[in-house]
Parts: C-alpha cells; structure tokens; sequence
C-alpha cells in the first residue's frame, strides 16, 4: 500500500509540477489518469519494491552527494586526460566483487559506476561487475572497494 | 545580488560548455568504441549537468526550475543504463577492446 501511496504522490508531483495549469477540471483529470496509472499498473503487478525504491529513505540523497564528488573528481581526471596532447590512456577490462544482496543494489552499484566517467560497467552478474576502465587510476579507485561498501550501507539489513 | 546570481550562472554555463566541447574532442582523439564512452560521460554529468544548474539559477523560483530539475534527475538515471546497454551489446557481439601497444594483450592495433 506504501508503494501505491508514493506512487501516487510522484506521478501527482510531475503532473503539478509540469502543468502549471491549477483549474479545476485540469486537476480533476490529473488525478483521474494518476489513479487509472496506479490501476494499470497494479494490474500489470508492477509496483514493488524495485520499481518504487523507498525502503532506501533518507539513506539515498547522502549517497547521492557522496557519489557527485566522485563524480566531479572523475570528471577532472578524464577531461585532463582527453586535453593531454600525449592521451595518457591505458584502458583495460577487469571484474570487480560486488557484496550488494539485492538485485536493486547491484544495479545501483553498476549504474554508479557507469555514471563515474572513465569506468564503464559491461556486464553484471550474481556476485561480480565486469567494469571497462580508461586508466588505472580508475582500476585502483574501485579495487578500494568504497563505492561496492557505500552501496551496501545505502542497502541497509532490508 | 542578481548580478551575483548571474556571475554564478554565467560560470556553470561556461564550465559546462568547456566540459562538452573537452568530451567532444575525447569522442575524436579516442581510439576505440569503449573508450570512446568515457569522454561521452562527460557530456553526460558534468557538462549537461553544470548547463542545467546555470538555467536553474537564471530561471529563480519558478516551475521552470522544477522542470529543469526533472531534466537532470532523469538524465542521471537514463544515460548511464543507455552507456550500460551499448557496451554490453558491443562486447557481446565480440568487439574486442582496444589496449595499449605493449600491454599484456593478445589483440594489439596501433594508435591511430
């Protein structure tokens, strides 16, 4: 029921929010296709858990800003190798554990590391992420593992 | 104060079109599709992110601001499952990735 609630709140936030029309037939059909979506989509048994992450919480927007510095760090390191003239690149193709116990961790983990310039998530598997890196700098950055324990903490015991 | 305010915009603009045009000149120096997509990630974070923030801040309060916020979040989530897809698909489909001449690999093409 949380799920359907929340989902409710958001496709209302983006019907509000995008609209800007407040009269009173325009909010009555907003809320209209708002419920015949949440119809639809409980029909279709859609709303759970992964579609509609918010056992995450308050947890998820610290992670959020600890994962824009890295990524503002990443950022400079590739922009300074790109503008290099001698192209300081050594690109290589590793796996890298990942100790997430959900599906959802996972993918928040490869997406996070796709998102992070300069290593790319190829492939996701049961317990490992087979990850493209531009340099060994970003070799080493994932084989400290911070990211793979930042996502299990934003997982929580769920 | 709105001169500050467009200081500040008028910075993230140009910080951000300086990152797209570095992420373009990746794309070319590059030598191969995977490494390609690192600089195609600059494009992507920083510099549509920094372009955003500055209309964010030339937009003020208003629902534009919402709106360009709802841009960024679903650029965020999007682009990096999208660069996932493409690279799975390519080295699925055998494209082997580019190493440097030298390095402990069976496939070595010279830079270009």
């Amino acid at each position: 029921m949380a799920h359907r609630i929340s989902l409710f709140v958001s496709l209302a936030t983006v019907w509000l929010l995008l609209s800007g029309h407040y009269t009173g037939l325009l909010l009555t059909l907003g809320a209209a296709s708002c419920v015949v979506v949440i119809a639809i989509s409980h029909r279709m048994d859609v709303i759970d858990h992964e579609s509609h992450p918010i056992h995450l919480g308050w947890r998820l927007p610290g992670y959020w800003l600890w994962l824009l510095a890295e990524i503002v760090k990443a950022n400079i390191d590739v922009a300074r190798r790109v503008v290099d003239p001698s192209l300081p690149i050594d690109p290589r193709l590793f796996e890298v554990p990942a100790h997430q116990k959900t599906d959802l961790g996972r993918v928040i983990y490869a997406n996070s590391i796709t998102l992070t310039p300069g290593t790319l998530s190829t492939d996701v598997s049961r317990d490992k992420i087979q990850v493209h890196a531009l340099s060994g700098a970003g070799e080493d950055d994932l084989r400290t593992g911070t990211m793979d324990a930042k996502v299990c903490a934003l997982e929580g015991n769920s | 104060m709105t001169l500050a305010l467009d200081l500040v915009s008028w910075a993230c603009l140009m910080l951000g079109a300086a990152f797209v045009v570095i992420g373009g000149i990746g794309l070319v120096r590059m030598p191969d599709f995977f490494t390609r997509t690192h600089p195609a990630g600059l494009t992507d974070t920083l510099g549509a992110g920094l372009i955003l923030v500055g209309l964010m801040i030339e937009s003020g309060w208003s629902l534009n601001l919402a709106k360009l916020a709802m841009i960024l979040i679903f650029l965020l989530f999007t682009s990096p499952t999208a660069s996932h897809a493409l690279a799975h698909a390519a080295l699925v489909s055998g494209l082997k990735p580019w190493t440097k001449p030298g390095a402990d690999s069976e496939q070595n093409r010279s830079k270009p």
